[in-house]
This record gives C-alpha cells, structure tokens and sequence, in this order.
C-alpha cells in the first residue's frame, strides 16, 4: 500500500506544511524562548494578521505577497503596543500572569473578531491559489512552496537580527541576565516590547505566505497555538534553526500520521511527541541544557 | 471551622432559591452561577493553592462527561451510579497527568503546555474513536424523572449541582486547613533549625546541662500554646518552640552520642537512645488520644504533659555528669 508514489507526496506536504509551521513558530521562538514569556495570544495575533491580509484584499484588491510591507509594521506596532501597554502592565513581572493576560488577550481578539465578521470561514482569491507545481509524482500548490521560501527567508532575517544588531545584543543580554542589562543601561521594557514586535512582525508575513492557500475566521488561531509550542520546545527554545527543522519535522509527522492513522488522528502524533519531549528533554533537540 | 460553617449556611441559603422564585432566568442564573463554581474550585486546588496552572482541565472535564454518557447509554448503568464512577475516571486521569508531569520535574509554563498537550491528544482520540461516538459525539436520550437524573424543574438540578459544590468546598476548605498545618510546622522547624545552629556555636559538650532551662521554656510554651488566639502571636511561639527544642536536643543528643559511645558502643547507644525515644513519642501520642477521646480540651491536657517536664528536669540540673 505504502508505495513511493504515496509517501513522496505526503512527505513533501509534510514539508511545506511544516515550513507553515515553522513561520508562525519563529515568532513565538522569540518571544517564549528567548525571552520567556508565555504567549498564548500567538494564535489569536495570528488570526489578527489574517483578516488584516484579506482586508486588504477584498478592501484595496492588494496581493497578498504585495501586502507584506503593510502587514510586517502593522503587526510590529500591534506587538510593540501590546507589550508596553498591556502585557508589561498587567503582568506586574510574574510568569503567571503573562500566561493569563496573554490567554485573556487571545479570547478577548478571538470575540472582536466575531463581533466584526461573524463566524464565517473566508478565503481570498488570487490567479496563482490554484496553480501547482510538479515535483517528481507528486503536485505541490504553488503558495506552500512560496510561504517554505518565506519561512528560510524570515528565519534568516530573524537570525540577522538577533546576532548581529544590536537589538539582538541587547535581546540576548536581557534574556541572560535581565538584572544585569538594566544597569548596563539597557531599556528593558523597551527590548522586552521590541521582541514582541518583532514575533508579531513575523507573524503578519507569516500571514501574507498563508492566506492564499488558507482559509481565516475568529478560531484559525487556536489550532496553531499549541503546535507552535511544540515547535519551538521541539526545536529548543530560543533557536531558529531548531524551530525551522522542528516545524518541518512536525509537518511530516503530521502528514505520515494522517496517512497512516487517518486523517482525524493525524495530529495525535505531534502532541505525543510534545509530552514526550517536554517530559524527558525538556530543552529540546538543538538547546542547551536549561 | 469557620470555613465549613460559612459552607453550611450558603448551601443554606442557595438551596433555598428555588422556594422563593420561579423565574425560569433567575433559576438558570444560579443553576450556571453554580457551575461556574464548581468549575473554579477544580482549577483552584492546583492554579490557587499549588500555583500550577493547568490548561488542561477540558480533559478532566471530558473524561468525566463521556464515562457518565457511555456508562448510562452503553453500560445501561443508572446516573446516580454512572456519577461516582465519573468523577473517580476523572480523578483517574487526572492523577495520571499529574504524575507523569511532576515525576519529570515539570513546573510553570512547561506545565502549562504539557497539560494543554494531554488535553488535545485526549480530544483527537475522543473525536476518532468508536466507543465516544466520534466527531458526532453521544446524546443521552430524554427520559423525565429524578431516577434518570432529569428533573422535571430546575430545583433538582440546583440542589445536584449545590451538594457537588458543597463537595467541592469541603475538600478544599479541608485543603486550605491541611497546608496551613503544613505552614506551621514549616514555622516550627526554622525555629528548631535556628536552634541547633545556635547550639552548636555555643554550647560545649562538656556544659550540656545548661541547655536544660531551655527545657523550661519548651515546658511553658505548650500550654500558652493552647489559649493563643492570635495567629502572628501563635507564630513567634511557635517558632520559639521550635528554637527551644534545637536548644535543648542539639547538646543533649551530642552528650547521649557521646556518653553511649563510651559506655557501650556507638551502635548499641544509639539504637537504645532510638528505642527510647520512640517509646516515649508512642506512649505521649497514646495519652494524647485517649485524654482528646474523654472530651478533655487542649489546655488542661498541654499543662498536664508540661508538668512532668517541669519535675523532671529540675533535679537533673543539680547533678554534674562526667564525661
């Protein structure tokens, strides 16, 4: 049954799901893992770009692709704001917290969202959504196999960031030792709230890569939420090459599992291999010991 | 005590509502007012008193409802059995997710997701498999009377769903009690911790007996114990207790090593000095229970252990010992 002819398509659909996967998981390996905190709104914020892309195509008759100079700063600022505003502020610096502002953050953008456009499930429509590539036996839709593109480019310029700006200097000296950078003068709610910015920043291209092969309404986010953990524990927190490979390698799991196990039990793989992960190695694959 | 009274007397007053209204809202208002309830003392036990937060509660929550759904429909079993039965699968899972996640250490946001994570491939089973019904999911049928746990009126409802929450509060009332036990024999042994520090810096062996007194002030702190009312004051005592006791036992168990090892042997002094002791503890616990079992209070029962001490340290003090 298992013949080349159908695990070389699924495989690859595995890939370009995972790379899907893995641009939505860059952002919150920023903000979870490098900085810790908890944020359960990645989804909703998520769902938030989302509508922002279909917005503006059905509004304004803008390309997705073309849209990712508007949907990058938009979200950056949303993120910046949420941070600095809410997060940072309602948090009073406890774990905890952020992980229940965060939650009450997502239910609050999650029922904005249906107050504003209802519960129904919207797609765009573009000349390439149904265009597919050949690759040996097997047909890839043309926007997976631009949003796997985008993933290796966001990682890239999120890797630039972090090493060589000095933004990503100050990134990695708060998340060391957050004590230790205030009195060197860094402006630690100003980094904290940039790396936020930054998460939601790829979040909004994620978004422009998804939205012409997907569909978006009020809860598209929450089935992303706990696979983007997953990623990133996966991949080892802080690491954007760990979360890259472990995006893809939840995209083939996910893909085998379905063929395998049937469609509905397809995803059981990735949260099995998350317990397991976080029970014995919790630091992940490509992480150092915490 | 206090806890269980104010129970008592809101179980009271709820259960009382549906005498005084018909309003089908109001009715409903309370019946969900006590869900909700009941739902936050769940999350309470371990995100307000333990300070992990489990995110997978759905899945606790799940289980329960679909063992009550399969032993009623599948089982043919009645709802008022198929209700215990629940609440023990939940108790079931719930024990395992918390042992496979504290086992490995997990705390915080690792927590948080690990429990998430369990909640989703318990709902990615239940909607696959046969047995839940799948996606569609399990319908009891509609069949009118108390047996059947479907009250005609919502009163029936509202009093299940108040004893549940009644339930709920005892046992965590009971919980709250039980940990601040723990806080204070937390209490009692920094002071005891204190104590032996302190002894072991100033106290010479050849001197021991001069930690006797601290024996007195052991002797007159327990029934002071007993008439304290106020807690911060019952704290300091405590702790003074406690520093008392390492005072006192630091020196003296140094001596009764130190005397056994010459006498006989380490070995043998010491399994005396065990054998002694746990005696002493078994026949104090045995007269503790028996005097609380004839109604005696906690005062007169604490002046009469105290008295003994009293006795039985003063003359030692007199005595010289040679090492």
């Amino acid at each position: 049954m298992l013949d080349l002819n159908i695990l070389f398509p699924s495989l690859l659909n595995g890939i370009t799901t995972g790379a899907v996967y893995a641009l939505i998981a860059l952002g919150l390996t920023l903000i979870y893992g490098v900085l810790h905190i908890i944020n359960f709104a990645h989804g909703a914020a998520l769902m938030v770009a989302l509508y922002g892309v279909y917005m503006l195509k059905e509004k304004l008759g803008i390309d997705p692709y073309l849209a990712l100079p508007i949907m990058v700063p938009a979200m950056f600022v949303l993120g910046y704001a949420l941070q600095r505003g809410v997060i940072n502020r309602a948090s009073h610096g406890k774990d905890e917290n952020i992980l229940l502002v965060t939650l009450g953050i997502s239910i609050v953008l999650e029922n904005l969202a249906l107050l504003f456009f209802k519960s129904d499930t919207r797609t765009i429509e573009t000349a390439y959504t149904l265009t597919t590539v050949e690759i040996g036996p097997a047909f890839i839709a043309l926007p997976k196999l631009v949003s796997f593109a985008g993933a290796l480019v966001v990682s890239a310029v999120m890797l630039f960031i972090v090493q060589k700006t000095d933004l990503g200097r100050a990134i990695r000296a708060v998340s060391k030792e957050k004590q230790g950078a205030r009195l060197m003068g860094i402006d630690v709610d100003h980094v904290y709230a940039m790396c936020f910015g930054l998460g939601l920043a790829s979040l909004g291209a994620a978004a422009c890569f998804l939205m012409p092969a997907y569909y978006v309404n009020p809860q598209v986010g929450n089935g992303f939420v706990l696979v983007a953990f997953t990623i990133v524990v996966l991949g080892g927190m802080g690491s954007f090459a760990g979360a890259l490979l472990g995006g893809l390698l939840i995209g083939v799991v996910e893909s085998l599992g379905g063929l395998l196990l049937g469609e509905s039990l397809g995803q059981v793989g990735i949260f099995v291999i998350f317990i397991v992960v976080l029970l014995l190695r919790p630091q992940g694959f490509f992480g150092a010991k915490a | 005590m206090k806890d269980f009274r104010n129970i008592a007397l809101f179980v009271l007053l709820v259960g009382m509502v549906p005498f005084l209204t018909d309003s089908g809202v109001m009715l409903n208002f309370v019946m969900t007012a006590l869900y909700a309830c009941l739902l936050s003392q769940a999350w309470n036990v371990l995100g307000g008193f333990g300070g992990q937060f489990s995110f997978g509660h759905a899945l606790f929550f799940g289980t329960g409802a679909y063992v009550q759904a399969i032993a009623q429909m599948q089982w043919g079993l009645s709802p008022w059995v198929a209700l215990p039965l629940a609440m023990a699968f939940a108790a079931g899972v719930g024990a395992f997710v918390g042992a496979a996640s504290f086992r490995y250490g997990l705390k915080g946001s690792y927590f948080a997701l690990v429990t998430l994570a369990f909640a989703e491939v318990f709902r990615i089973v239940a909607t696959s498999v046969s047995f839940t019904g799948a996606g569609v999911g399990l319908m009891l049928p509609l069949q009118e009377s108390a047996a059947n746990m479907q009250f005609a009126n919502r009163a029936g409802f509202i009093w299940l769903m108040l004893g549940l929450v009644a339930l709920a509060l005892c046992i965590t009332a009971w919980l709250k009690n039980s940990r601040f036990g723990a806080y204070l024999q937390a209490v009692v042994a920094l002071g005891v911790m204190g104590g032996a520090a302190m002894a072991a810096s100033t106290c010479r062996i050849f001197n021991a007996r001069r930690a006797l007194p601290w024996g007195l002030v052991l002797a007159a702190l327990l029934p002071c114990m007993a008439i304290t009312k106020v807690l911060w004051l019952a704290v300091v005592m405590l702790l003074l207790a406690g520093w008392a006791g390492g005072m006192l036992l630091v020196p003296l168990n140094a001596l009764l090593a130190h005397r056994g090892a010459k006498i006989m042997k380490s070995g043998r002094s010491i399994a005396v000095q065990g054998f002694n002791e746990n005696l002493s503890v078994l026949i104090m616990l045995g007269l503790y229970s028996a005097l609380l079992a004839w109604e005696w209070t906690l005062l007169p029962i604490m002046l009469l252990f105290s008295l003994p001490l009293l006795v039985a340290i003063k003359p030692w003090q007199a005595r010289t010992w040679k090492t």
